[in-house]
């Protein structure tokens, strides 16, 4: 007769680990955790450092926005429907980009391909809207050179545009590699990270337009 | 070497940030949680949008509310479609998470007063002048 084995004791926190009866990937017996959780954690730890930049972008804002130089302010120059759209622009790609990353789950690539141009759709209006307003802003004398304050406007908004920008490039990256190489595991641990830096980016617009439109236009 | 999803064993092992639970039911799950998502973070901008353009509420009070909603809506963000969750899976994410959200309050925090401090004491281009005859 066999002893039996002793009993484990729960622990989903995985507070002892190394254990030898932890059977999960990364805590010990269960070997190292798979390539996915290690990819997307780095990136993970990526994208929380660019949102520490984006703070410091943030920061530089509070400190200048009141510094207009005798200039127009932010109640003159930002117009809330402009902003309105932009934002649910925003806000739909970021949920066609889930839904393309749904269809990733269900390898389905008709639905991969539509979520994903739905996404591209929303997120060059989003760009178009951006760039329009920044070239009446221009075209008025009200350009990143006209006051501390509109410097640190084009310095804030612009960067989360190039964001965008360089997601977009990214998502037809990634349509072109689903297309010419399938649903390898490479290709869907990138699928994975664009996903997340596309839902980072709708994060930080939330602080954009709360703090730079919103707050700005406040009375 | 075999790629193994981390939902083989539900309950062990981490989860990748992003990852979403398909258990069971699959497609439809993923589909409602986003569609939940979104239905929260669409509320949440159109009451700071209508916050900040009517007169909903009280003046002095309007800042706090609408930093409230953007945290409110940045939080619906990592739950439903980041899956940032409070789940033992996602231990080392929220943790990575937690630091940043240090660094981020530090670094806003430490800016605003330090400047802010430095403005009050500094003197006013007028008094400068006169300093200088």
């Amino acid at each position: 007769m066999t002893a039996a084995d002793p009993p484990v004791p729960f622990d989903p926190y995985h507070v002892g680990r190394g254990q030898d009866s932890d059977p999960s990937r990364g805590h010990g017996a269960g070997g190292p955790a798979s390539k996915r959780v290690i990819v997307a954690y780095g990136f993970w730890i990526f994208l929380l450092s660019d949102i520490v930049m984006f703070s410091a972008f943030f920061a530089g804002y509070a400190v200048l926005s009141g510094n207009t130089a005798g200039g127009p302010g932010a109640r003159q120059l930002f117009d809330l429907h402009n902003v309105a759209i932009e934002t649910a622009c925003l806000l739909l790609s970021s949920f066609s980009c889930g839904m393309a990353a749904v269809a990733t789950e269900a390898r389905n690539k008709a639905a991969f391909y539509l979520m994903m141009a739905v996404t591209f759709v929303l997120g060059a209006a989003f760009i178009t809207l951006e760039v329009r307003e920044f070239a009446a802003l221009i075209a008025q004398g009200d350009g990143p050179s006209r006051s501390a304050f509109l410097s640190a406007f084009f310095a804030l908004v612009g960067c989360h545009g190039a964001h965008v920008s360089v997601g977009l490039l990214w998502l037809l990256t990634m349509m072109a590699q689903v297309f010419a190489k399938g649903f390898r595991p490479e290709i869907l641990r990138r699928i994975l990270c664009f996903s997340l830096f596309w839902h980072a980016l709708d994060i930080i617009w939330v602080a954009v337009f709360t703090v730079v439109y919103l707050l700005g236009v406040h009375p | 070497m075999t790629e193994v999803h981390p939902h083989e064993h539900p309950g062990y092992g981490d989860s990748a940030p992003g990852d979403e639970k398909l258990d069971g039911s699959g497609v439809a799950q993923g589909i409602g949680g986003y569609l939940l998502g979104l239905a929260l973070a669409g509320g949440l901008t159109a009451a700071s949008f209508y916050f900040a353009a009517g007169h909903f509420l009280w003046g002095p009070g309007m800042p706090s509310a609408l930093i409230a909603l953007a945290v409110a809506q940045m939080g619906v963000h990592l739950v439903f479609f980041l899956h940032i969750t409070t789940g033992p899976e996602s231990t080392n994410n929220v943790l990575a998470l937690a630091f940043g959200v240090l660094i981020v309050f530090l670094l806003l925090a430490g800016t605003i007063f330090i400047m802010s401090s430095l403005s009050h004491t500094m003197p006013t281009m007028d008094q400068i002048m006169s300093m200088q005859r």
